[in-house]
């Protein structure tokens, strides 16, 4: 569209140092972009033998668990290695596959639900047998811990203000209620079964529309107190349940199944003691415990790791 | 534990580190868009004909969001900082070859005529004669595309604590905690600006017979008719 | 893994072209993001790189000004105008603004700047009034350049109305978004595909534009 300005530049003899000055440019960028001494890009993904990579999904919680089964494996004198807020199972999974990460704390029910949308879920020890019949052979559960935390319809306090619903209210009473609520989730909860697939038919729910929000973050929280969402996917051990006087529908279909927070290992990369070590975690662990820990996080606005780490000390774990 | 350089111990740096991780993961890409525009350009340059198609696969290029071209690479590169790198190379080179092209073809004949009489080759006149009174006109493009590529490494927070000070904006948001978001929003903002007085800085010093002041005449126009940084 | 193979599969899916969460929806409401930031940068953009340009003071500031927008990280912004905000649209369209305003500002007044002031000052002589000197002698000769400033913002906010999806809006980034979490490529490189489209498109637009605003005497210089 425009010509070149070709007659306003001025004219120029003999530059041969700025051409010097210009690769020295190029160099410079590098130069000072490479200041960080740390790893190789390339080298990022496989872990160094003998680190333990321990995961964690993009949620709080994983993050504390997380630090808590690194930190309990770092106190029986092994190396470990973090890869935090990776992102929802379904990458994370295949993460563990192929052996990027050798620890993730999971929740024995819903893996179960990503592995086998079909499986029914009479008893903990049940769905532990089968997520390992399931599971990729490289990888295996540990002991679960009594602590759960179950993905959750809930509504807020207007909706169930509305429509009479109270905490004996289970997911059925929602089914003609349903098509005038907009529901809200992580980005994953539209395709899970233990989500809109398996709300519509356990239950025979459709919704008026999904708004994708956070993994039981601040995001859902926010949205379902403000009205965004009338309906969310809240996590049980949301400290925002009891101060946003969310109502948690029962869920007698037990569509959400167990949700046991259970180490799952990469067998290869975890040592006997490691093994050891977790199991001794996950029988402190317990649903009070938890909620009280995500309370110090959420509410108090501490950090993880101090949070895992001072459990850990009164656990006498460290 | 919630003051404004308070970092969660879950991005396993600290604010100076997560500086210097940015710094690395939005200026490599920069430096190696340029190492590829430099042969790119000259090529188009020589060869008129090619210039229109590379142009129209760099604009193609240019339109697909950055998320997109992370999901996908993760692939083959996992989820690394490679991953967050190859996608702003690419944006740093449909920036640059328009620059250069431009900037190259700005020389006027005469000048190319008196090297060629004082008995350059087509090298050495490249090198001493083309590219540097290029220079201005390839240093806005490096300006343009160095704030692009600092404002979009901080979307590689998406694909798992890639993005550096981006990860502050995933905290932000996951621990609720805006003062995290300000933190990185102005020290992204305080890098950029930074690295664009120092890239005026050098063309002030490659090119000593331009007036001074911050924005070259001939050269200001060029910068905004490319592309110019985007975050997608 | 072949690309093409999970383009042509995404838009075979008849599911995906139906209902608040199909293509013809998320298109649309990416249309409306796009043209709605693009309108209110315009708007503030537009006036003051004539006024600017025209009269030839503030050339600095604005410099000044358009540097320090272009340093503002659009995501972090977003994030900030959600976390401060709260839902809505508002929070969107402040970083896609304040990303398109320095290419429509500058260019417009470097475009303004850039008309041979002899033209100009023969308007001036025959005594016509200022602003019809800008209206009449100094935008048709500037705008085609007006027109690539514009353009240029148009097509940053079409790719970065993406990241809208990652506050919980709609557009065309909830495939891409959606597809991360749900590791579905399908929806991820159909996503892409369609934010390609609508630059493409948008690009086109403004040639088209282009063909029909600017003069055949200043077209072909």
């Amino acid at each position: 569209m425009t010509s070149s300005a070709k007659s306003s530049r001025p004219r120029t003899r003999h530059t041969g140092a700025a051409a010097v000055a210009l690769t020295a440019a190029a160099a410079l960028l590098a130069g000072c972009s490479s200041d960080d001494t740390s790893d190789n890009p390339l080298a990022g993904e496989k872990a160094e033998t003998g680190t333990v990579v321990v995961g964690s999904n993009n949620f709080a919680e994983s993050t504390l668990l997380a630090d808590i089964y690194g930190e309990a494996l770092r106190a029986k004198g092994l190396k470990v290695s973090y890869k935090h807020n990776i992102g929802s199972r379904e990458t994370t999974y295949g993460l563990m596959k192929n052996g990027s990460i050798t620890v993730l704390p999971e929740y024995n029910g819903s893996l179960l639900a990503y592995l086998d949308p079909e499986a029914g879920q009479e008893s903990a020890q049940a769905v532990n047998e089968a997520v390992k019949a399931k599971l990729d052979k490289k990888l295996t559960l540990l002991e679960s811990s009594p602590a759960e935390d179950k993905d959750s319809v809930s509504v807020n306090a207007a909706t169930a203000k509305k429509y009479g619903l109270t905490a004996e209210s289970t997911l059925a009473d929602l089914k003609d209620i349903a098509p005038d609520l907009v529901i809200g989730g992580s980005p994953e909860f539209q395709t899970r079964q233990q989500g809109l697939k398996g709300l519509e038919s356990v239950y025979g729910l459709k919704f008026k529309s999904f708004k994708a929000l956070d993994a039981g973050g601040p995001l859902t929280q926010a949205a379902l107190a403000e009205n965004e969402v009338q309906a969310a996917d809240v996590f049980t051990t949301d400290p925002t349940i009891v101060k946003e006087k969310f109502v948690v529908l029962k869920d007698p279909e037990n569509l959400f199944g167990f949700a046991n927070v259970t180490p799952l290992v990469h067998k290869e990369g975890l040592p006997q003691e490691g093994v050891d070590a977790l199991n001794a975690v996950s029988a402190k662990l317990d649903t009070e415990t938890l909620l009280d820990l995500d309370a110090q996080i959420q509410l108090e606005k501490k950090d993880p790791l101090d949070v895992a780490k001072a459990w850990l000390k009164s656990a006498g774990l460290d | 534990m919630s003051g404004f350089f308070d970092i969660p111990s879950d991005l396993q740096h600290s604010w100076t580190g997560l500086i210097g991780l940015h710094m690395r993961e939005a200026l490599l890409p920069v430096a190696a868009g340029l190492l590829l525009a430099l042969p790119l350009a000259q090529l188009c340059g020589r060869f008129r004909w090619l210039y229109p198609p590379v142009l129209g696969v760099t604009t193609v290029l240019y339109a697909i969001p950055s998320l997109a071209f992370f999901v996908v690479l993760i692939d083959y590169t996992g989820q690394t900082e490679l991953t967050v790198m190859i996608p702003l190379a690419l944006y740093s080179l449909v920036v640059l070859v328009p620059a250069i092209v431009d900037g190259v073809r700005s020389v006027p004949d005469e000048t190319l005529a008196a090297a060629t009489a004082m008995g350059f080759g087509p090298v050495r006149r490249y090198l001493q004669v083309q590219l540097p009174i290029a220079a201005p006109a390839i240093i806005a493009g490096l300006r343009v595309a160095t704030a692009s590529s600092i404002s979009l490494v901080s979307v590689g927070a998406l694909i798992g604590n890639q993005g550096a000070l981006g990860n502050l904006l995933a905290a932000a948001q996951k621990y609720d905690r805006p003062e995290l978001a300000v933190n990185a929003v102005v020290t992204m903002a305080v890098l950029a600006i930074l690295c664009d007085a120092l890239l005026v800085l050098l063309r002030i010093l490659v090119t000593p017979w331009m007036p001074r002041g911050t924005r070259p005449r001939p050269a200001a126009r060029r910068e905004e008719i490319s592309p110019e940084g985007a975050v997608r | 893994m072949n690309v093409l193979n999970f383009v042509n599969a995404f838009f075979s899916d008849a599911s995906h072209w139906q209902g608040y969460d199909g293509i013809p929806q998320r298109f649309w409401e990416h249309v409306q993001y796009s043209v709605l930031a693009l309108a209110l940068a315009t708007a503030i953009g537009l006036p003051v790189g004539l006024l600017t340009g025209h009269t030839g003071r503030g050339g600095n500031a604005l410099a000044f000004i358009a540097n320090a927008a272009r340093a503002l990280p659009s995501f972090g912004l977003l994030v900030l105008a959600v976390l401060l905000i709260g839902f809505g649209l508002l929070p969107v369209m402040i970083p896609l603004v304040v990303l398109a305003i320095p290419p429509i500002l500058v260019t417009t007044y470097e475009a303004v700047r850039s008309v041979d002031p002899a033209p100009v000052d023969a308007a001036r002589g025959m005594g016509m009034h200022e602003s019809r000197i800008l209206f009449q002698v100094e935008v048709p000769v500037a705008l085609p350049l007006i027109l690539s400033g514009l353009r240029s913002a148009a097509i940053q906010i079409v790719s970065t109305a993406t990241i809208a999806a990652y506050v919980s809006l709609g557009g065309l980034g909830r495939y891409i978004i959606d597809g991360l979490y749900q590791r579905d490529y399908e929806k991820v490189v159909g996503g892409a595909t369609l934010v390609a489209v609508l630059a493409l498109a948008t690009l086109a637009l403004f040639w088209a534009a282009g063909r029909l605003a600017v003069s055949p005497g200043v077209r072909r210089r």
